[in-house]
């Protein structure tokens, strides 16, 4: 699995094991702990798989999402948003929004790499 | 004339009486009466005005005074002619409140006081009691005038004997016809027309020896008037005071004597036959006084000196051989005197039976009363109080020995009696009369009568001593009986008169003044000054010819029932058949109008309402009463729904409020839930990730090593989180248990400031404290108190952003309390942040760095408010700054 992804989330522990994760299925990760230096380095251009967290400093997940979809070059981006609250009314918004896939924390890491790997057209 | 047929005559004369009594009341069984109550019936029933007193005394009056004796016909005329509408109004009221007795009229108009009908009945009782020895008296003096010619076989009764037998016999006459039944209203109509009989052989025999001596003795009317021109006789010299006084004093007693009232008010069954007797019973005076002087004159002529005058209408005749004359004249003063004592005795019965007897009786027996039929009860006390009436009369007639002058007992009653005229006309004509007026001027002019006329009517040493009279009671010269306040130079007659009247008078009116009536007595105030408006009034109750237009009632009718209104009138309109929503104005409609508005606004503002658009309708105090008693109570029970729906709207409010708390901490508990779920998962989240990536092995030692201290970190953080948690939740329950003990406050600085060198430990940071300011002892819980500070320092390490940080520590100490601030010299905290600090879970930054679940400063509040303290942020400082106060003392624990 060779593959962009773009890694936002403000808990560096989690950030490194998702990290850990995917690179070594082969992706290249970058991580970002800001909302908005998430956004900006978004502008830069596109990865071919986003994970978000729900609650960021700076730019909450949900803005960003909806940010990505109004914007025709980034409203077919697969977007993996990740949510430790676990509740069905962030699920239900993250949906609204037009998230691709959506998985609460804590996970299993051999799901984390499924998701991705589904989001990137690749069999599990 | 032999005394055997007198005896018969006499006997024959009363059967004749009973019979005729007998009748009457048979025929007014059956409920025909006829003729039998007719006006003419009414005005000779009036006649017992005139008793023996009047029959043989006034002869003996005008021999001893002239023509004074004209006054005691004067009164009642002047009464009859120019006051006719008080008697109207007496004889109204009397009909309207079914008045028994004059006892009872002063009773019913002070409120139904029973103490003013007790008054009323003693002063009538005392007062008629020398008058009914006076009707014996004259009785048994014309018998003994007939005694002379008494046969040998008849054992003539003596003096006291006769008396007995007499008033025996009109104590069974009375029984028979006075109490044969009760009534509401007393009227007895045998007992009248026994009366209107004897009025008329009164005036026959009375006439018919007038015509004798005028034309039998003296030769014509001519003769006689030229006979009074030349009399020159010094006491009958007109006295103009005397004149007033005595005209005055008969025409009260014309309407207050027990008996006159029972003729006049009782027994009248038809106010229209008051208009015929006001110039009737005038008429029959006239014809009762006219030949009075003539007889008089003659007889003075004729008799023997030291006969007495109170006898010459019998003894003339007798002395002239005029048997038969003398017959009908001893049937005359025979038929004064009967008919007086049964028709008083008959009143006085009445008053004692209703006033004393009964009253007495029903508190001693109270189980008698509940028991039912009083009827047995009330006929045994009034049959009872006639023969005690009777029996006084006999027992001061035995007493006084006969020997006063007829005419000076009569107006002592007169006098007694006429001290109920105020109370009386003062209860009928004005509303401001009250009981106690009533009750004071009846004791006054009652006391004054007694004093200045009663007791020394009996002579000097036989009540009063010889030396009141002389010198006063006491010696207190101004209350001598003849000569009260000093006014000895009076006719004793008239300063009695007089004084009993003044007195009673303004005692009456100043306690009516000074008083206030109860609502009883208004009432009856009311019904009586207003009699005759009452009355057109009730015509009026039957809505029979009213003038309101269908559309008035309507509209009336509309503002209080609203639509049910006109759903009524077109409903009622169409019953009688019309077209449209207005009825005709019929009784039944306006009855059943009133009912529904009776219904919404009470009975009496209903028809006060219905009156007022009738137009002709006074409405009176009663009405307004009322009406004001409904208001009241509509007022009332308005206020209680009032107050009820005030209730509701605080407990709804309360509802609400309770509601949006409830709402609130229901929002609270989810986001709160939510909080712990995410600073639960987080920490979870890490260390499954890389538990899992250390059991797949092939891992190079040194990430081993770093994962694993990863691991080993957010179980910590973990920990103290759940610790945390279970901190707060004891705290905020008020479920702590504190442990006080003194503590130095600067070596808990020094244990805060030491445990709290643990976070970032490599961060440069200094804290700058006042040594000498620590040095104070607090009685709290050191520990907790630790905890707080340890928070507070940590916080500095973790967020002051300046390098190198420094700390400052201010120690202060005010009014029993210690305040510590603690002031960082970094950028400090947003104005908009500020408020949010110390709330659960609020980490300005997000950074997990931070390494707390944001619970540390919601926890040091909750201790402060456990230590009786505060902990809050210090605006207006260079950096951040938070000042902790609580009580040098903590005295015990606070929940």
């Amino acid at each position: 699995m060779a593959g962009r992804v773009l890694l936002i989330e403000d808990e560096s522990n989690i950030a490194e094991a998702i990290r850990f994760i995917l690179s070594r299925d082969g992706c290249e990760v970058e991580v970002e702990h800001d909302g908005r230096a998430g956004f900006a380095r978004l502008a830069e251009g596109l990865p071919d798989v986003l994970i978000l967290d729900l609650m960021l400093p700076g730019m909450s997940g949900l803005e960003i999402l909806t940010a990505l979809r109004a914007d025709p070059r980034s409203a077919d981006l697969p977007v993996l948003m990740l949510t430790a609250k676990g509740q069905g009314r962030d699920r239900e918004a993250a949906e609204r929004a037009g998230v691709s896939a959506f998985m609460s924390k804590p996970f299993a890491n051999a799901e984390m790499r499924a998701r991705v790997r589904a989001l990137m057209g690749l069999d599990a | 004339m032999p005394f055997d047929i007198l005896v018969l005559t006499c006997l024959a004369y009363v059967i004749f009486l009973f019979l005729v009594a007998f009748a009457v009341e048979r025929r007014a069984g059956q409920g025909a009466m006829g003729f039998l109550r007719s006006p003419v019936v009414y005005t000779l029933s009036l006649s017992i005005y005139c008793t023996a007193w009047t029959f043989y005394g006034a002869v003996g009056y005008a021999a001893r005074s002239g023509i004074e004796y004209l006054t005691i016909y004067i009164g009642p005329t002047l009464v009859f002619v120019g006051w006719w509408w008080v008697l109207r109004k007496l004889v109204r009221i009397g009909r309207q409140q079914r008045v028994t007795s004059i006892a009872d009229l002063i009773s019913s108009r002070f409120g139904k006081s029973n103490l003013l009908g007790v008054m009323v009945t003693v002063i009538a009782v005392v007062a008629a009691t020398p008058y009914i020895a006076l009707q014996l008296q004259s009785v048994t003096l014309s018998f003994a005038v007939f005694a002379s010619d008494a046969p040998a076989g008849w054992a003539l009764p003596n003096r006291d004997a006769t008396a007995v037998w007499v008033a025996g016999g009109l104590a069974l006459f009375t029984i028979l016809f006075g109490t044969r039944k009760l009534d509401a209203k007393e009227q007895h109509h045998g007992i009248v027309m026994a009366i209107a009989v004897e009025a008329v052989v009164k005036l026959v025999a009375l006439v018919a020896v007038g015509v004798w001596v005028v034309w039998g003795l003296a030769g014509g009317p001519a003769a006689v008037v030229a006979r009074i021109s030349a009399m020159d006789n010094p006491d009958w010299a007109l006295q103009p005071g005397r004149w007033f006084g005595l005209t005055a004093l008969a025409a009260a007693a014309v309407i207050t004597l027990p008996r006159m009232f029972q003729v006049l008010v009782v027994e009248n069954v038809n106010e229209r036959h008051l208009a015929r007797a006001s110039w009737a019973f005038p008429l029959y005076l006239f014809g009762m006084s006219l030949f009075i002087l003539p007889i008089a004159l003659i007889g003075l002529e004729r008799m023997p000196a030291d006969s007495n005058p109170d006898m010459m209408v019998l003894t003339l005749p007798l002395s002239e051989g005029q048997g038969t004359l003398a017959m009908l004249a001893f049937l005359g003063g025979f038929s004064s005197a009967t008919s007086m004592v049964i028709v008083e005795t008959v009143a006085l019965a009445t008053m004692l039976s209703n006033h004393v007897v009964m009253p007495l009786w029903l508190r001693l027996r109270p189980l008698a009363a509940m028991s039912g039929d009083l009827r047995g009860g009330i006929l045994l006390a009034r049959r009872l109080s006639i023969v005690g009436v009777l029996g006084l009369g006999l027992a001061y007639y035995r007493l006084s020995g006969g020997t006063v002058a007829l005419a000076s007992i009569g107006l002592i009653a007169f006098a007694g009696m006429a001290q109920v005229l105020p109370a009386m006309l003062g209860g009928i004509f004005w509303r401001g009369a009250t009981k106690a007026g009533a009750v004071a001027g009846l004791a006054t002019g009652f006391a004054a009568w007694g004093w200045t006329l009663f007791l020394p009517s009996f002579g000097q040493d036989v009540l009063i001593p010889a030396s009141v009279f002389a010198e006063g009671p006491f010696g207190i010269g101004w209350l001598r009986p003849q000569a009260l306040f000093g006014t000895g130079t009076m006719d004793p007659l008239l300063h009695s008169i007089f004084w009993s009247c003044a007195l009673n008078s303004a005692a009456f009116c100043a306690g009516s003044i000074l008083t206030f009536p109860d609502p009883v007595e208004r009432i009856q105030g009311a019904a009586f000054v207003n009699a005759f408006d009452r009355e057109a009034q009730a015509e009026r109750l039957g809505w029979t010819h009213g003038q309101a237009e269908p559309e008035a009632l309507l509209n009336l009718a509309q503002r209080i029932l609203g639509e049910e209104a006109l759903t009524f009138f077109e409903a009622e309109a169409r019953a009688q058949g019309k077209e449209g929503y207005l009825p005709d104005l019929t009784p039944a409609f306006l009855a059943e109008l009133e009912r529904r508005l009776a219904g919404s606004v009470g009975a009496a503002t209903a028809h006060a309402m219905i009156s007022q658009l009738f137009g002709r309708a006074t409405v009176t105090v009663e009405d307004l009463m009322a009406v004001a008693n409904e208001a009241a109570q509509i007022m009332e029970s308005s206020a209680r729904l009032e107050a009820k729906q005030q209730e509701l709207t605080i407990t709804a409010r309360q509802l609400r409020e309770v509601n949006e708390k409830l709402t609130q901490l229901s929002v609270q508990k989810d986001a709160f839930l939510s909080q712990i779920s995410h600073e639960l998962r987080t920490p979870m989240t890490s260390i499954r990730a890389f538990s899992e990536i250390l059991t797949e092995g092939d891992l190079p030692p040194a990430m081993v090593a770093d994962y694993g201290r990863i691991i080993h970190d957010e179980a910590k953080r973990l920990t103290r989180l759940l610790d945390d948690l279970l901190d707060l939740s004891v705290l905020e329950n008020g479920t702590v248990q504190l442990n006080l003990d003194l503590a130095h406050l600067g070596q808990m600085l020094d244990r805060a400031e030491a445990a709290a060198s643990q976070t970032r430990p490599g961060r440069a940071f200094r804290v700058e404290r006042d040594v000498t300011g620590e040095e104070v002892y607090l009685r709290t819980d050191s520990d907790r108190l630790v905890q707080v500070f340890i928070n507070l320092i940590s916080n500095a390490r973790k967020y002051c952003d300046a390098d190198p940080a420094v700390l400052r520590v201010v120690v202060r100490l005010k009014a029993g309390r210690v305040s510590i601030d603690f002031i960082d010299n970094g950028k400090g905290i947003p104005k908009d942040k500020q408020g949010l600090i110390f709330e659960k879970f609020s980490r300005l930054t997000d950074l997990s760095r931070a390494g707390g679940a944001g619970l540390g400063l919601a926890i040091c509040r909750e201790i402060m408010a456990n230590l009786g303290g505060t902990v809050a942020y210090l605006p207006g400082q260079r950096g951040a700054a938070f000042r902790v106060t609580l009580p040098l003392r903590l005295e015990k624990q606070v929940a």
